[in-house]
């Protein structure tokens, strides 16, 4: 699957959602507008209950929208069966979650793993790959922890490696650093600009954490189910690359 | 992704063990209780399943069941022979004389008369002695824990002599005969003994006991002899389920072990069921986690599948240990003799703990499908 001839990684038009009925109804999203553009890292931010999470659910193809247009990596999730969003969802999108969700009784390296071999990659081949990529991303001395011995930041650089171990072209981010202290969390920021935002790819970051918006390449602002306002800020800092500074992230969590 | 359902399986040691011993001890109390009932039932068919020789038994037509005899005439037995197809009929007596020892030790007995010319019906497993010196007069053949009822703490020994009906009868050998229902001492003599021992009547014959031609089948001789002498005729089987329906209709036995079994199996299937259950819901942000990854609902039906055979298969497996350790341990005794596991009790249980396992991972896999993967985001 290629990039979209117009840069759009996602591209929402007047997404709506509401759930429940008659007096229970709650209006979701409102006629949501929302794009995100390949090399970017996209902030949606907002106060709880504006509708964040149910538009990245939406976007991710987890939860299915009342109304409006959507597409997503240039494809037209409507026209997708159920099992084939399943795949499309298993190819190229990648999850990073607030509470981790690592599978507990796994190690950190299977857990990095678990896309690849939910792709039907032998399990050797996977957590050797696995291996390479927490090797890469700081992590190679602890590739046989259980996630409950590594640290809030730890957990969720192997969250993050396993967002990104199958290579997916979208990476759907919530709340990556509300878990986390300022330090872990600004290195976590880091770690993610470095490794996911890459051309013919698109990060979408839903987060409420004001201390990390510098990483934006775009923050659309939601209230009340609706994007209010979309700005493109000057970027005060560059995103790390990994090659230039590979002992920031490290010092950080020294 | 089995590697995955099988760590989450055992991931947490502590659910893990609770799962697999309660699974353990559904079957166990399950194959424990269904296993004491059958064999306690397949006792009150003891003496018939003893009687090698023969695969006919014919017998009064309101005869019922093994202790429960109408003697026939003696001329019934002219009778059976003449049916075509019949190879050889003889004379079975049972009765149920008192056997008093020197010391005055007595006990009620089941004394069974064989044919005198033949022997057919004696009793084959020997301890001490020999089928054959029952042709000696006033001789009889004891069974084990029938002779240490009578003579306890006495070593075995041949030639003792008891005392029936005034008669002096001499022990000739020792058998090992299966458990009859009630605990009595179970005695082989000649028919002609027999009925010295007990006193005459009128008509004396309890049974007769035949083998059909080699090419009759017994069912098919069984249908001959009723039809053409008006007598009830059974093979050995047949009779044999003849007594234990006896038991089961007109006894409390049934009802006290089914009680016993059924809530055995409620509660057992209800604690394994539920830890199971709760297993998968206590896991649903694992399978919720997967889901959104992009595992389809399919692998996630096989992965908990997967995860409820094993620990059900762990579970049958340890129960059934359990099980047979019990028996070889508790029971092996000679009071409760012949009280083994037997395979049709693992195997009902194994097909309970099945369905079990089946409904548990329905309910739970349930859970897991109309989970939307959309529940990880919310934390």
């Amino acid at each position: 699957m290629s990039a979209t001839s117009d840069g759009l990684g996602v591209s929402c038009r007047d997404v709506r959602k509401h759930f429940g009925s008659g007096e229970a109804r709650v209006e979701a999203l409102r006629g949501v507008d929302f794009e995100t553009r390949f090399g970017e890292l996209s902030f949606l931010v907002g106060p709880s209950g504006c509708g964040k999470t149910t538009l990245i659910s939406i976007i991710a193809g987890l939860l299915d929208r009342t109304g409006g247009e959507l597409s997503v990596l240039g494809t037209n999730v409507d026209a997708l069966s159920a099992h084939e969003r399943v795949l499309f969802r298993r190819r190229n999108l990648g999850f990073i979650f607030q509470q981790f969700n690592l599978l507990p009784a796994l190690t950190a390296a299977e857990n990095v793993a678990v896309p690849l071999i939910a792709a039907g990659m032998s399990r050797r081949h996977a957590v050797d790959r696995a291996n390479a990529l927490l090797s890469q991303l700081g992590l190679g001395s602890r590739l046989t922890a259980l996630p409950l011995t590594l640290s809030g930041g730890q957990q969720q650089r192997v969250a993050i490696a396993r967002a990104l171990v199958h290579e997916p072209r979208l990476v759907v981010c919530d709340e990556p650093t509300a878990s986390l202290d300022h330090a872990s969390g600004e290195a976590v920021m880091d770690l993610l600009a470095a490794n996911a935002v890459r051309p013919g790819r698109t990060v979408i970051v839903v987060t409420h954490d004001s201390r990390v918006f510098h990483y934006a390449h775009s923050i659309a602002h939601m209230d009340d189910g609706r994007i209010v306002d979309v700005t493109r800020p000057d970027r005060r800092r560059e995103p790390p690359r990994p090659a230039e500074r590979p002992s920031a992230f490290e010092e950080s969590y020294a | 992704m089995n590697f995955v359902a099988l760590r989450m399986l055992t991931g947490d040691r502590a659910k893990y063990f609770g799962l697999v011993f309660a699974i353990a001890f559904c079957t166990f109390l399950l194959e424990n209780q269904t296993t004491i009932f059958a064999n306690i039932m397949k006792r009150t068919a003891s003496q018939i399943l003893d009687v090698t020789d023969a695969e006919v038994w014919v017998m009064d037509p309101q005869t019922e069941y093994w202790e429960q005899t109408k003697p026939l005439k003696d001329t019934d037995l002219t009778r059976v022979r003449g049916v075509p197809g019949v190879r050889w009929a003889v004379r079975l007596f049972k009765g149920n004389p008192v056997a008093r020892t020197l010391d005055g030790k007595f006990a009620v007995s089941f004394l069974i008369g064989i044919d005198d010319a033949t022997l057919a019906g004696a009793p084959r497993k020997m301890l001490l002695g020999s089928w054959d010196r029952l042709r000696e007069p006033d001789s009889v053949i004891i069974d084990q824990a029938g002779y240490i009822l009578l003579f306890p703490g006495e070593p075995l020994a041949l030639d003792r002599t008891l005392e029936m009906n005034d008669h002096r009868v001499t022990i000739v050998g020792i058998s090992d005969v299966p458990a009859p229902f009630a605990s009595l001492p179970v005695m082989h003599t000649r028919y002609s003994e027999a009925i010295n021992f007990l006193g005459r009547e009128r008509t004396q014959l309890s049974f007769i006991i035949a083998r059909p031609d080699a090419e009759v089948s017994p069912a098919a001789l069984t249908t001959r002899i009723h039809e053409r002498t008006g007598l009830r005729a059974r093979t050995t089987e047949e009779f044999m389920w003849d007594c234990i329906r006896y038991y089961l209709q007109h006894t409390g036995i049934p009802v006290n072990f089914g009680i016993t079994i059924a809530v055995a199996l409620i509660v057992g299937a209800v604690v394994a069921g539920q830890t199971f259950y709760l297993f998968t819901i206590e896991n649903l942000k694992q399978f919720g986690a997967l889901k959104a990854i992009g595992v389809t609902n399919v692998r996630l039906i096989a992965m908990i599948l997967l995860q409820a055979f094993t620990a059900g298969t762990l579970g049958f497996s340890l129960g059934t240990g359990m099980a047979a350790t019990f028996f070889e341990i508790f029971l092996h005794k000679l009071a409760t003799r012949g009280i083994v596991l037997m395979w049709q009790c693992v195997a009902l249980t194994g097909a309970c703990i099945f369905f079990v396992v089946i409904v548990a991972s329905v309910l739970s896999i349930r859970r897991v499908l109309v989970l939307e993967p959309a529940a990880v985001f919310r934390g």
